[in-house]
């Protein structure tokens, strides 16, 4: 009991072999600080936390007037930190002290300087890289294929087949077509999918003697699909049919943006309305009201939150990756095609995987030794999960 | 020529993004052209605003149906701009960093005409058209749920599960049940079907985004799809 209330008392003890170590293979900024507990045997219980602390170097002299900024407290169990968002162009020294009731007890000594140099590459994302370039190697060795002349089957979509009928009913009622390309701008990858499907049902709208009006959320989309249309129209033979005014842009605001396009759709009754694009909330409104006036619809995200949302509303949907593979789908151009091949081999891959690390997973479970332990830590670490 | 510089500034900024996320070095690359995307974007919102102005006075000046409505956006529009760009009511509450500089406080800021109409005027109107979304979710669930086939039946099952699960009368309906056959209690069921059933199925799905995004992301920036500018040639 007294040799209990001693150890309280006294002053903490500071930590020995204080180093301070650059962590490699990261983007900088960060430095690994280390230390050794020095209150033998009792791993650092004495005290509730270290503090740890640093400084900066500049021009290769510590600064004239020494000042250490807290880094962090961490529990006592704990013997290293990463000290991150550090300046680049400085060398840091860290000192650590142990914490206890009693308050800060004296610092450590210093670390050696140590700077937190950006390495050539982001070694954390080593596996996205590598599955990027498997994915990559895949669709360009399947293009230069199709280039050749091999054959590329592609399963029915539905949904796109359904675009001629589409356009054909809006054309046969004498009513307009209504396209949505979603309400995110050209720099989300969903809406250059929306306006690529734009393309194409333009070039069709076109050759059919059908309007298409297109509300945009963003001033760039509507340039891009003015573009987009305005090709298709010319392709098709009908370029004095263009009307750029069907393409407008009505309010970067999500729900002034859907206010709009949903009474148009209940004043003007389109025949068919196409959502092609990146959506959120407003998805079942639009699509809700497109099923009230008897609109055909069809849509195409790759929000998984929204995907329920369409399915439920309009007559098709492409869900996820068939809204990607549209364009090549619609275009039946070799090379397109062949990337949708790799694309195949891509999913193939991540299918195997999945299915041997569910193997391994289930045979841990069942018959838990060193060997499946270790072989499905290794394929959780290749993964970087 | 139309075609091809969009197309190279396309696969130039698209790898520049690309090495940004795996090469320290080239961290600065992809701010670059976001920085640049930022600009194009807010030179692009002068051609929205034009468009906006000229399809409403058209309509306005043509006595469309509904053209009262057209120059009711027209007015707010030019009110709007007026009061943001020239920030009515923020001067002389000037931001105490820069406090010799007139105009220099938030637009939005207490007291600044911009900022009333967006807390009085846009987010009550906002808000409205979200609330309206419970009653299109509530139609497209009766919809969804009818038990027209036996996929249907699943359907409907599960989602009555999913629902039941979620209130306090799924806790009540089978609270009875014995602590070995606790899993089958609504409330469990409930977290079982979204963490396994649903985790697999939304998983499957966003494997198949991301190679899709991975797919269609190299289709642009090795120029094999151009139909995003509007035709290949």
């Amino acid at each position: 009991m007294i040799a209990s209330s001693a150890s309280v008392i006294a002053a903490p003890t500071p930590p020995s072999s204080v180093t301070a170590t650059d962590v490699p293979w990261d983007s900088g900024g960060s430095v690994t600080v280390s230390w050794i507990s020095s209150v033998a045997g009792s791993n650092g219980l004495v005290q509730a936390q270290w503090r740890i602390e640093r400084r900066e170097i500049i021009n290769d002299q510590l600064t004239a007037e020494i000042v250490w900024i807290k880094v962090a407290d961490v529990p006592a169990d704990q013997m290293s930190f990463d000290a991150v968002k550090l300046a680049l162009d400085h060398a840091h020294v860290f000192r650590v002290s142990a914490v206890d009731a009693q308050g800060v007890g004296s610092p450590s000594s210093e670390s050696a300087p140590v700077f937190a140099a950006r390495n050539f590459f982001v070694g954390t994302k080593i596996q996205l890289f590598l599955g990027i370039l498997i994915v990559s190697a895949c669709v360009i060795i399947c293009i230069l294929r199709a280039r050749a002349g091999h054959p590329v089957k592609i399963r029915r979509i539905a949904a796109l087949d359904a675009v001629d009928e589409a356009v054909g009913r809006a054309t046969e009622m004498g009513r307009s077509i209504l396209f949505v390309a979603g309400i995110q701008d050209m720099d989300n990858i969903q809406t250059v999918a929306g306006i690529t499907v734009l393309g194409h049902v333009a070039k069709t709208a076109a050759e059919y003697d059908a309007t298409i009006e297109v509300p945009t959320s963003r001033s760039l989309v509507m340039e891009a699909a003015r573009e987009a249309v305005q090709a298709s129209y010319m392709a098709a033979g009908r370029s004095d049919s263009y009307n750029q005014d069907l393409i407008r842009y009505i309010t970067d605001e999500q729900f002034g943006f859907v206010a709009y396009v949903s009474g148009r759709m209940v004043r003007e009754k389109p025949a068919t309305c196409f959502y092609m694009g990146c959506f959120f909330a407003e998805s079942l409104i639009l699509a809700e009201t497109g099923n009230s006036i008897g609109a055909i619809q069809i849509a195409g995200t790759a929000e998984s939150s929204q995907l329920p949302f369409f399915v439920a509303a309009c007559d098709y949907t492409l869900i996820g990756e068939e809204f990607f593979a549209a364009s090549a789908y619609l275009s039946r151009e070799p090379d397109q095609m062949g990337s949708l091949k790799g694309q195949d081999f891509g999913k193939l891959i991540a299918g195997t995987l999945i299915v041997i690390g569910a193997v391994l997973a289930t045979c841990v479970a069942l018959w838990p030794t060193s060997a499946m332990s270790s072989a499905l830590s290794f394929l959780k670490g290749a993964l970087g999960s | 020529m139309k075609r091809l510089i969009p197309m190279w500034i396309a696969i130039i900024a698209g790898f520049a993004m690309l090495f940004s996320a795996f090469f320290p070095h080239t961290e600065s690359w992809g701010e670059v052209f976001g920085n640049i995307f930022n600009v194009v974007a807010a030179i692009a919102f002068v051609l929205g605003a034009g468009s906006l102005a000229k399809i409403n006075l058209a309509k306005v000046s043509r006595r469309d149906a509904g053209w009262g409505y057209a120059a009711i956006t027209l007015i707010c529009f030019a009110v709007t701009l007026f009061v943001g760009l020239g920030k009515i009511g923020v001067h002389p509450n000037p931001n105490p960093q820069f406090a010799a500089l007139a105009w220099s406080g938030e637009k939005n800021s207490e007291g600044s005409v911009f900022g009333w109409i967006y807390k009085y005027g846009l987010v009550p109107i906002t808000s409205t058209m979200f609330a309206l979304l419970a009653f299109y979710v509530a139609s497209a669930a009766f919809r969804a749920f009818r038990a027209k086939n036996i996929e249907a039946i699943l359907l409907l099952s599960t989602a009555f599960i999913i629902l039941l699960g979620r209130t306090f009368a799924g806790v009540v309906l089978t609270g009875w049940l014995p602590e070995w056959a606790s899993g089958l209690r609504l409330e469990n069921l409930s977290v079982y079907i979204m963490q396994v059933f649903n985790t697999a199925g939304n998983r499957a799905i966003i494997i198949g985004i991301a190679l899709g995004v991975a797919a269609t992301s190299l289709r642009i920036l090795l120029g094999v799809d151009r139909s995003w500018m509007g035709s290949r040639d």
